[in-house]
């Protein structure tokens, strides 16, 4: 049994364990021999907790024994991604000037998922501060796609999502601010989900932008994301942007969505996310799904958001302004890595910027800079204070779309996954990868990816739905329709097309 | 620390050639039950860094909550001052590396400030009344405290090391900005002590701080400039920081108007910079230069959604104020009788509570004046001590007058027994029994005394009983000091003429 269980969802797991057909002990036990055997061609993992993982599921199994069942994923273990802080066990946000830091404290979402009876097994890697798109910016390493060991498996939650795509865990905590969870999902033939600005509490994640961050699920199938969201959602007293209402129901959605029937529901195809830039395998993947989706029932129609070119910019002004000031609380004085001067006075000052200079990563220095200039004075109107404008303008273009359709689709990238360093040392290309993902979290929507297919070059495709703010359930009950029609299509899931990845 | 010399012109010489500018700001730190921003505790002297947690650590993960006890202080504070009270503000975030600053940035407000476009009447000890027109009032957090430890008394040059507790990062702040104070001429230290005093007193009378100076739950930047008429344009000012006592507001005014002045005379510039106040020296010296390169690139605080007080809310905050300083005086004043001069006396000797206390136990208003104005004026001046630590209660006083007003002493004997309570005696009524202070109420003494009187002089016995009553005098003279001042007078005198009378 232990050697087949990491196969299933973990819905199917928790099944198993509620049922008492197996314990959680032995689901950590398994997933744990699984990251033993494929960690070394991957490295998804930055630090795995085996120990603290086992010990959560002794407990969770000694609930079970006393009839308790705290949560419909009880028992199954989860992944999270090392930019969400976890008491007692390294948080490091992939970055040197956090090695070894032991936060005193949960995140709002640990303590969810801890009391939810969801051992974690480890911290997944990332870029670091989750700035990139490829998790080539971890100070730990790149780590690999499944599909492929050459290439990148997204970023910035590269970790989450490849862990989840090569059966290392189930389950998946991801964090988006311009796609970090959708786009490594796309490009791993994962399904990841980013909620409603303030549908997740943002408390213990370790900020990048934070009118733009959002925690989220990484998994294998639409329910489980479903499942885990009902979860770590809701209101949290701790972070004043969370949102003080129940959510919707999401399981039911995506219940509902998976007997396939989609009459009725009015979805808008994005002009301005399509054609140009786009690689071929991925518009004519796209392609399959829109016309699977006709075929459930759904009305298509095309829509037109005409800010939304604007979009990346915008981001690349307000995400590095918010950071510069994030930032800056690594400094060397209270936490993490201190560097004194080589030489000369050993001086607060002195000791801030040799921290800094020796524990950021390029990428984080050059945000940091970026957005230190658009703050400042004189360019605040021009910078700071116009891509606020933008943002607006793309609220209002995702307002007026909704007014016709009840979801908007694209593709969640315009690549599939490109090779190691092929884009490291082009930034804009690199920016590029998020174009389709941003304009979700410039307006705060709820965005998924769900696979659907594989391109031409063999690599899966991800496909995005966009809802209006607070409707998550429409992701839900449109990505499960459409899995259903992909997996009727191909006789099961697309990570079973996966290569096998040589075992130790 | 030697500072290096200045120049100054005197005063008086300074004001007859140049126009004085104030501006004030004010910080005081309320006396919410947590922090701005998280639970964290805000009692005084606690042991370094236990009042604290993730989020005024500025740990990574941690987000700021507003503490909404703060924001009705902030808004009480704000209709204080006459200001109008934001429909909807926001926090903004002042960027700057600081290692008592645990983010690197201060959770302040910028453009969007709780309160603005109020006013506050001070009045000077002679009576005369400024209006100091408020710019803003606005909520922000405190920065935690440096302790430089090696090194010269404490300062960060040459020090070995440096702590830094975080106890006080995070408590709520409210800053107050004054407009440019204009037309106080030489009376500029006077305004701006007034001023801050002023503020002192209603921060304490709204009850949202103890507002206690040497603690520094109330702390002044004063910045001054100098025109050569109030024609003129601006000139450039100077902020001298954490001016942190009453008398040291008036001390700084006065000398950067001295030292300004020297400046000007001499053809220089004054530069724009701040200046450190010196309380053993009352002279200010250079700090930063302030210039463009001070940078701290605000922008709205992504973290915390914009506070949005509803009118109702601020309306029920207003009809809840409490009775502020000035009218309260007002109110008393009229209640009590006092003349101006009167009241404004009481006002400066800081005896108006005491007075009110001790008019609430019992005692006429003309009592409780003729108490603490007085005998208890004189003394506190002689031991140069506040009036209210004098060793005496308001209740006590109002004991004592009660005891002149039994008739059990008269207003002599009631001055020994002030001497006793003050010297730790006990109460008032204590005291006249310890010390035998009591007026002799019982007629048998009083008989044997005046019989010993009359019989030592028989002949104004008999004038007496002739009729002539003028002598009576003599024979109560006697009485009492045979009775050391302890008899009731009338009733002597009704007792010897009973005695002579026969009756």
């Amino acid at each position: 049994m232990t050697s087949d269980v990491t196969r299933l969802s973990a819905a199917e797991q928790a099944k198993l364990f509620a049922s008492g057909e197996v314990s959680s002990v032995e689901l950590v036990t398994a997933h744990l021999d699984r990251i033993e055997a494929v960690e070394p061609q991957l490295n998804a993992f930055i630090h795995v907790s085996a120990e603290v993982a086992l010990e959560q599921a002794r407990q969770v199994d000694a609930q079970r024994a006393q009839g308790e069942i705290s949560s419909p994923l009880a028992g199954v273990p989860i992944a999270v991604k090392d930019i969400v802080v976890t008491k007692d066990v390294v948080t490091t946000a992939a970055s040197k000037i956090l090695e070894g830091w032991v936060p005193p404290y949960d995140a709002t979402i640990v303590e969810k998922i801890k009391a939810a009876g969801l051992p974690i097994l480890g911290k997944t890697n990332l870029d670091e501060f989750a700035m990139g798109s490829s998790t080539e910016h971890s100070a730990y390493g790149n780590t690999a796609n499944p599909w492929d060991l050459e290439r990148i498996p997204g970023g910035s939650g590269g970790g989450s999502a490849a862990a989840v795509a090569a059966f290392e865990a189930p389950l998946a905590i991801g964090t988006d601010t311009g796609g970090s969870i959708r786009q490594p999902a796309a490009v791993t033939g994962s399904v990841g989900v980013k909620p409603t600005y303030g549908g997740v509490s943002r408390y213990g994640l370790i900020a990048m932008a934070s009118s733009l961050d959002q925690a989220g699920p990484v998994t294998r199938t639409v329910l489980d994301s479903a499942l885990l969201h009902e979860i770590i959602g809701g209101y949290d007293p701790h972070d004043s942007t969370s949102i003080n209402e129940p959510l919707p129901s999401l399981v039911a959605a995506a219940q509902q969505g998976a007997t396939g029937d989609l009459t009725g529901v009015r979805i808008g195809v994005v002009r301005e996310l399509s054609g140009e830039g786009y690689q071929v395998g991925v518009s004519k993947s796209f392609e399959e799904s829109l016309d699977l989706l006709r075929a459930a029932g759904a009305e298509i129609t095309e829509v037109s958001c005409p800010h939304f070119p604007s979009a990346l910019s915008a981001y690349y002004l307000i995400m590095p302004s918010e950071a510069s000031s994030n930032l800056a609380k690594f400094d060397g004085m209270r936490f993490g890595l201190r560097v004194e001067p080589e030489d000369g006075p050993v001086t607060a000052e002195r000791v801030m910027s040799a921290t800094r200079g020796a524990g950021f990563g390029d990428e984080v220095k050059r945000r940091i800079i970026l957005g230190t200039y658009a703050l400042s004075a004189g360019y605040y109107d021009a910078y700071y204070g116009s891509a606020q404008k933008v943002r607006t303008l793309i609220q209002r273009d995702f307002t007026a779309a909704f007014e016709n359709v009840d979801v908007l689709v694209s593709p969640t990238a315009p690549t599939t996954a490109f090779k190691f360093g092929e884009k490291l040392d082009d930034p804009l290309a690199m920016y590029l990868n998020d174009v389709a993902t941003i304009p979700a979290n410039l307006a705060g929507v709820p965005g998924i990816s769900l696979p659907s297919g594989l391109s031409d070059d063999g690599l899966p495709v991800g496909f995005q739905i966009l809802a209006p703010a607070k409707a998550d359930d429409r992701l839900y009950r449109v990505g499960a329709a459409l899995e259903k029609a992909l997996e009727n299509k191909w006789g099961g899931p697309l990570l079973s097309q996966a290569p096998e990845l040589e075992v130790k | 620390m030697a500072a290096a010399p200045v120049d100054l012109v005197d005063f008086d010489e300074a004001i007859a050639k140049y126009d004085p500018v104030l501006g004030i700001e004010v910080h005081v730190e309320l006396g919410t039950r947590t922090k701005m921003f998280c639970a964290a505790g805000v009692s005084f002297g606690a042991e370094p860094n236990s009042e604290t947690t993730p989020v005024s650590l500025g740990l990574p993960g941690s987000l700021p909550v507003v503490n909404g006890e703060a924001v009705e202080y902030a808004i009480r504070i704000g209709l204080a001052l006459n200001c109008k009270i934001a429909e909807t503000c926001r926090f903004a975030r002042k960027n700057y590396f600081y290692p008592d600053v645990p983010k690197n940035y201060q959770i302040s407000q910028y453009d969007e400030p709780i309160a603005y476009d109020g006013y506050l009447d001070v009045e000077l000890e002679d009576g005369t009344v400024y209006r100091v027109e408020i710019e803003r009032a606005h909520m922000e957090e405190d920065a935690g405290k440096n302790t430089h430890v090696g090194g010269d008394g404490g300062r960060i040059h040459g020090a070995a090391y440096s702590l830094v507790d975080y106890n006080r990062a995070g408590i709520p702040l409210v800053e107050i900005v004054t407009r440019p104070i204009t037309g106080v001429g030489e009376r500029a230290p006077e305004v701006a002590r007034a001023y801050v005093q002023t503020l002192r007193d209603i921060f304490r009378a709204l009850d949202v701080s103890e507002a206690r100076m040497e603690r520094g739950n109330v702390r002044a930047d004063v910045n001054l400039s100098l025109r050569p008429t109030p024609e003129s344009p601006l000139g450039t000012r100077t902020e001298t920081k954490n001016v942190n006592s009453f008398r040291s507001i008036e001390k700084a005014v006065r000398f950067e108007v001295s030292r300004q002045a020297a400046i000007l005379d001499a053809g220089g510039t004054v530069i724009q910079e701040t200046r450190h106040f010196h309380e053993d020296t009352g002279e200010t010296s250079s700090g930063r230069v302030k210039s463009d390169a001070e940078d701290y690139r605000y922008f709205p605080e992504p973290d915390l959604a914009p506070v949005s007080p509803s009118r109702e809310w601020v309306e029920e905050i207003r009809a809840t104020l409490p009775e502020l300083p000035a009218a309260r005086r007002r109110r008393l004043q009229a209640d009590w009788g006092y003349s101006d001069l009167e009241m404004r006396d009481v006002i400066n000797a800081d005896a108006i509570d005491l007075i009110e206390t001790t008019i609430a136990a019992g005692t006429s208003a003309a009592g409780a004046r003729k108490w603490w104005m007085g005998e208890l004026a004189r003394t506190a001046k002689e031991q140069d001590v506040a009036i209210a630590d004098l060793a005496i209660t308001p209740v006590q006083v109002a004991e004592l007058q009660q005891l002149v007003d039994d008739g059990k002493i008269n207003d002599k004997l009631a001055r020994q027994v002030l001497a006793g309570v003050l010297a730790g005696e006990g109460g008032p009524a204590q005291v006249v029994q310890d010390r035998g202070l009591e007026v002799v109420s019982d007629d048998g003494p009083l008989l044997a005394a005046i019989d010993e009187a009359l019989a030592a002089q028989p002949d104004i016995a008999d004038k007496i009983r002739g009729g002539n009553l003028g002598p009576v005098g003599a024979i109560i003279g006697a009485v009492m000091k045979a009775t050391r001042g302890q008899a009731d007078a009338g009733r002597v005198r009704e007792l010897v003429l009973e005695r002579v009378n026969g009756s």
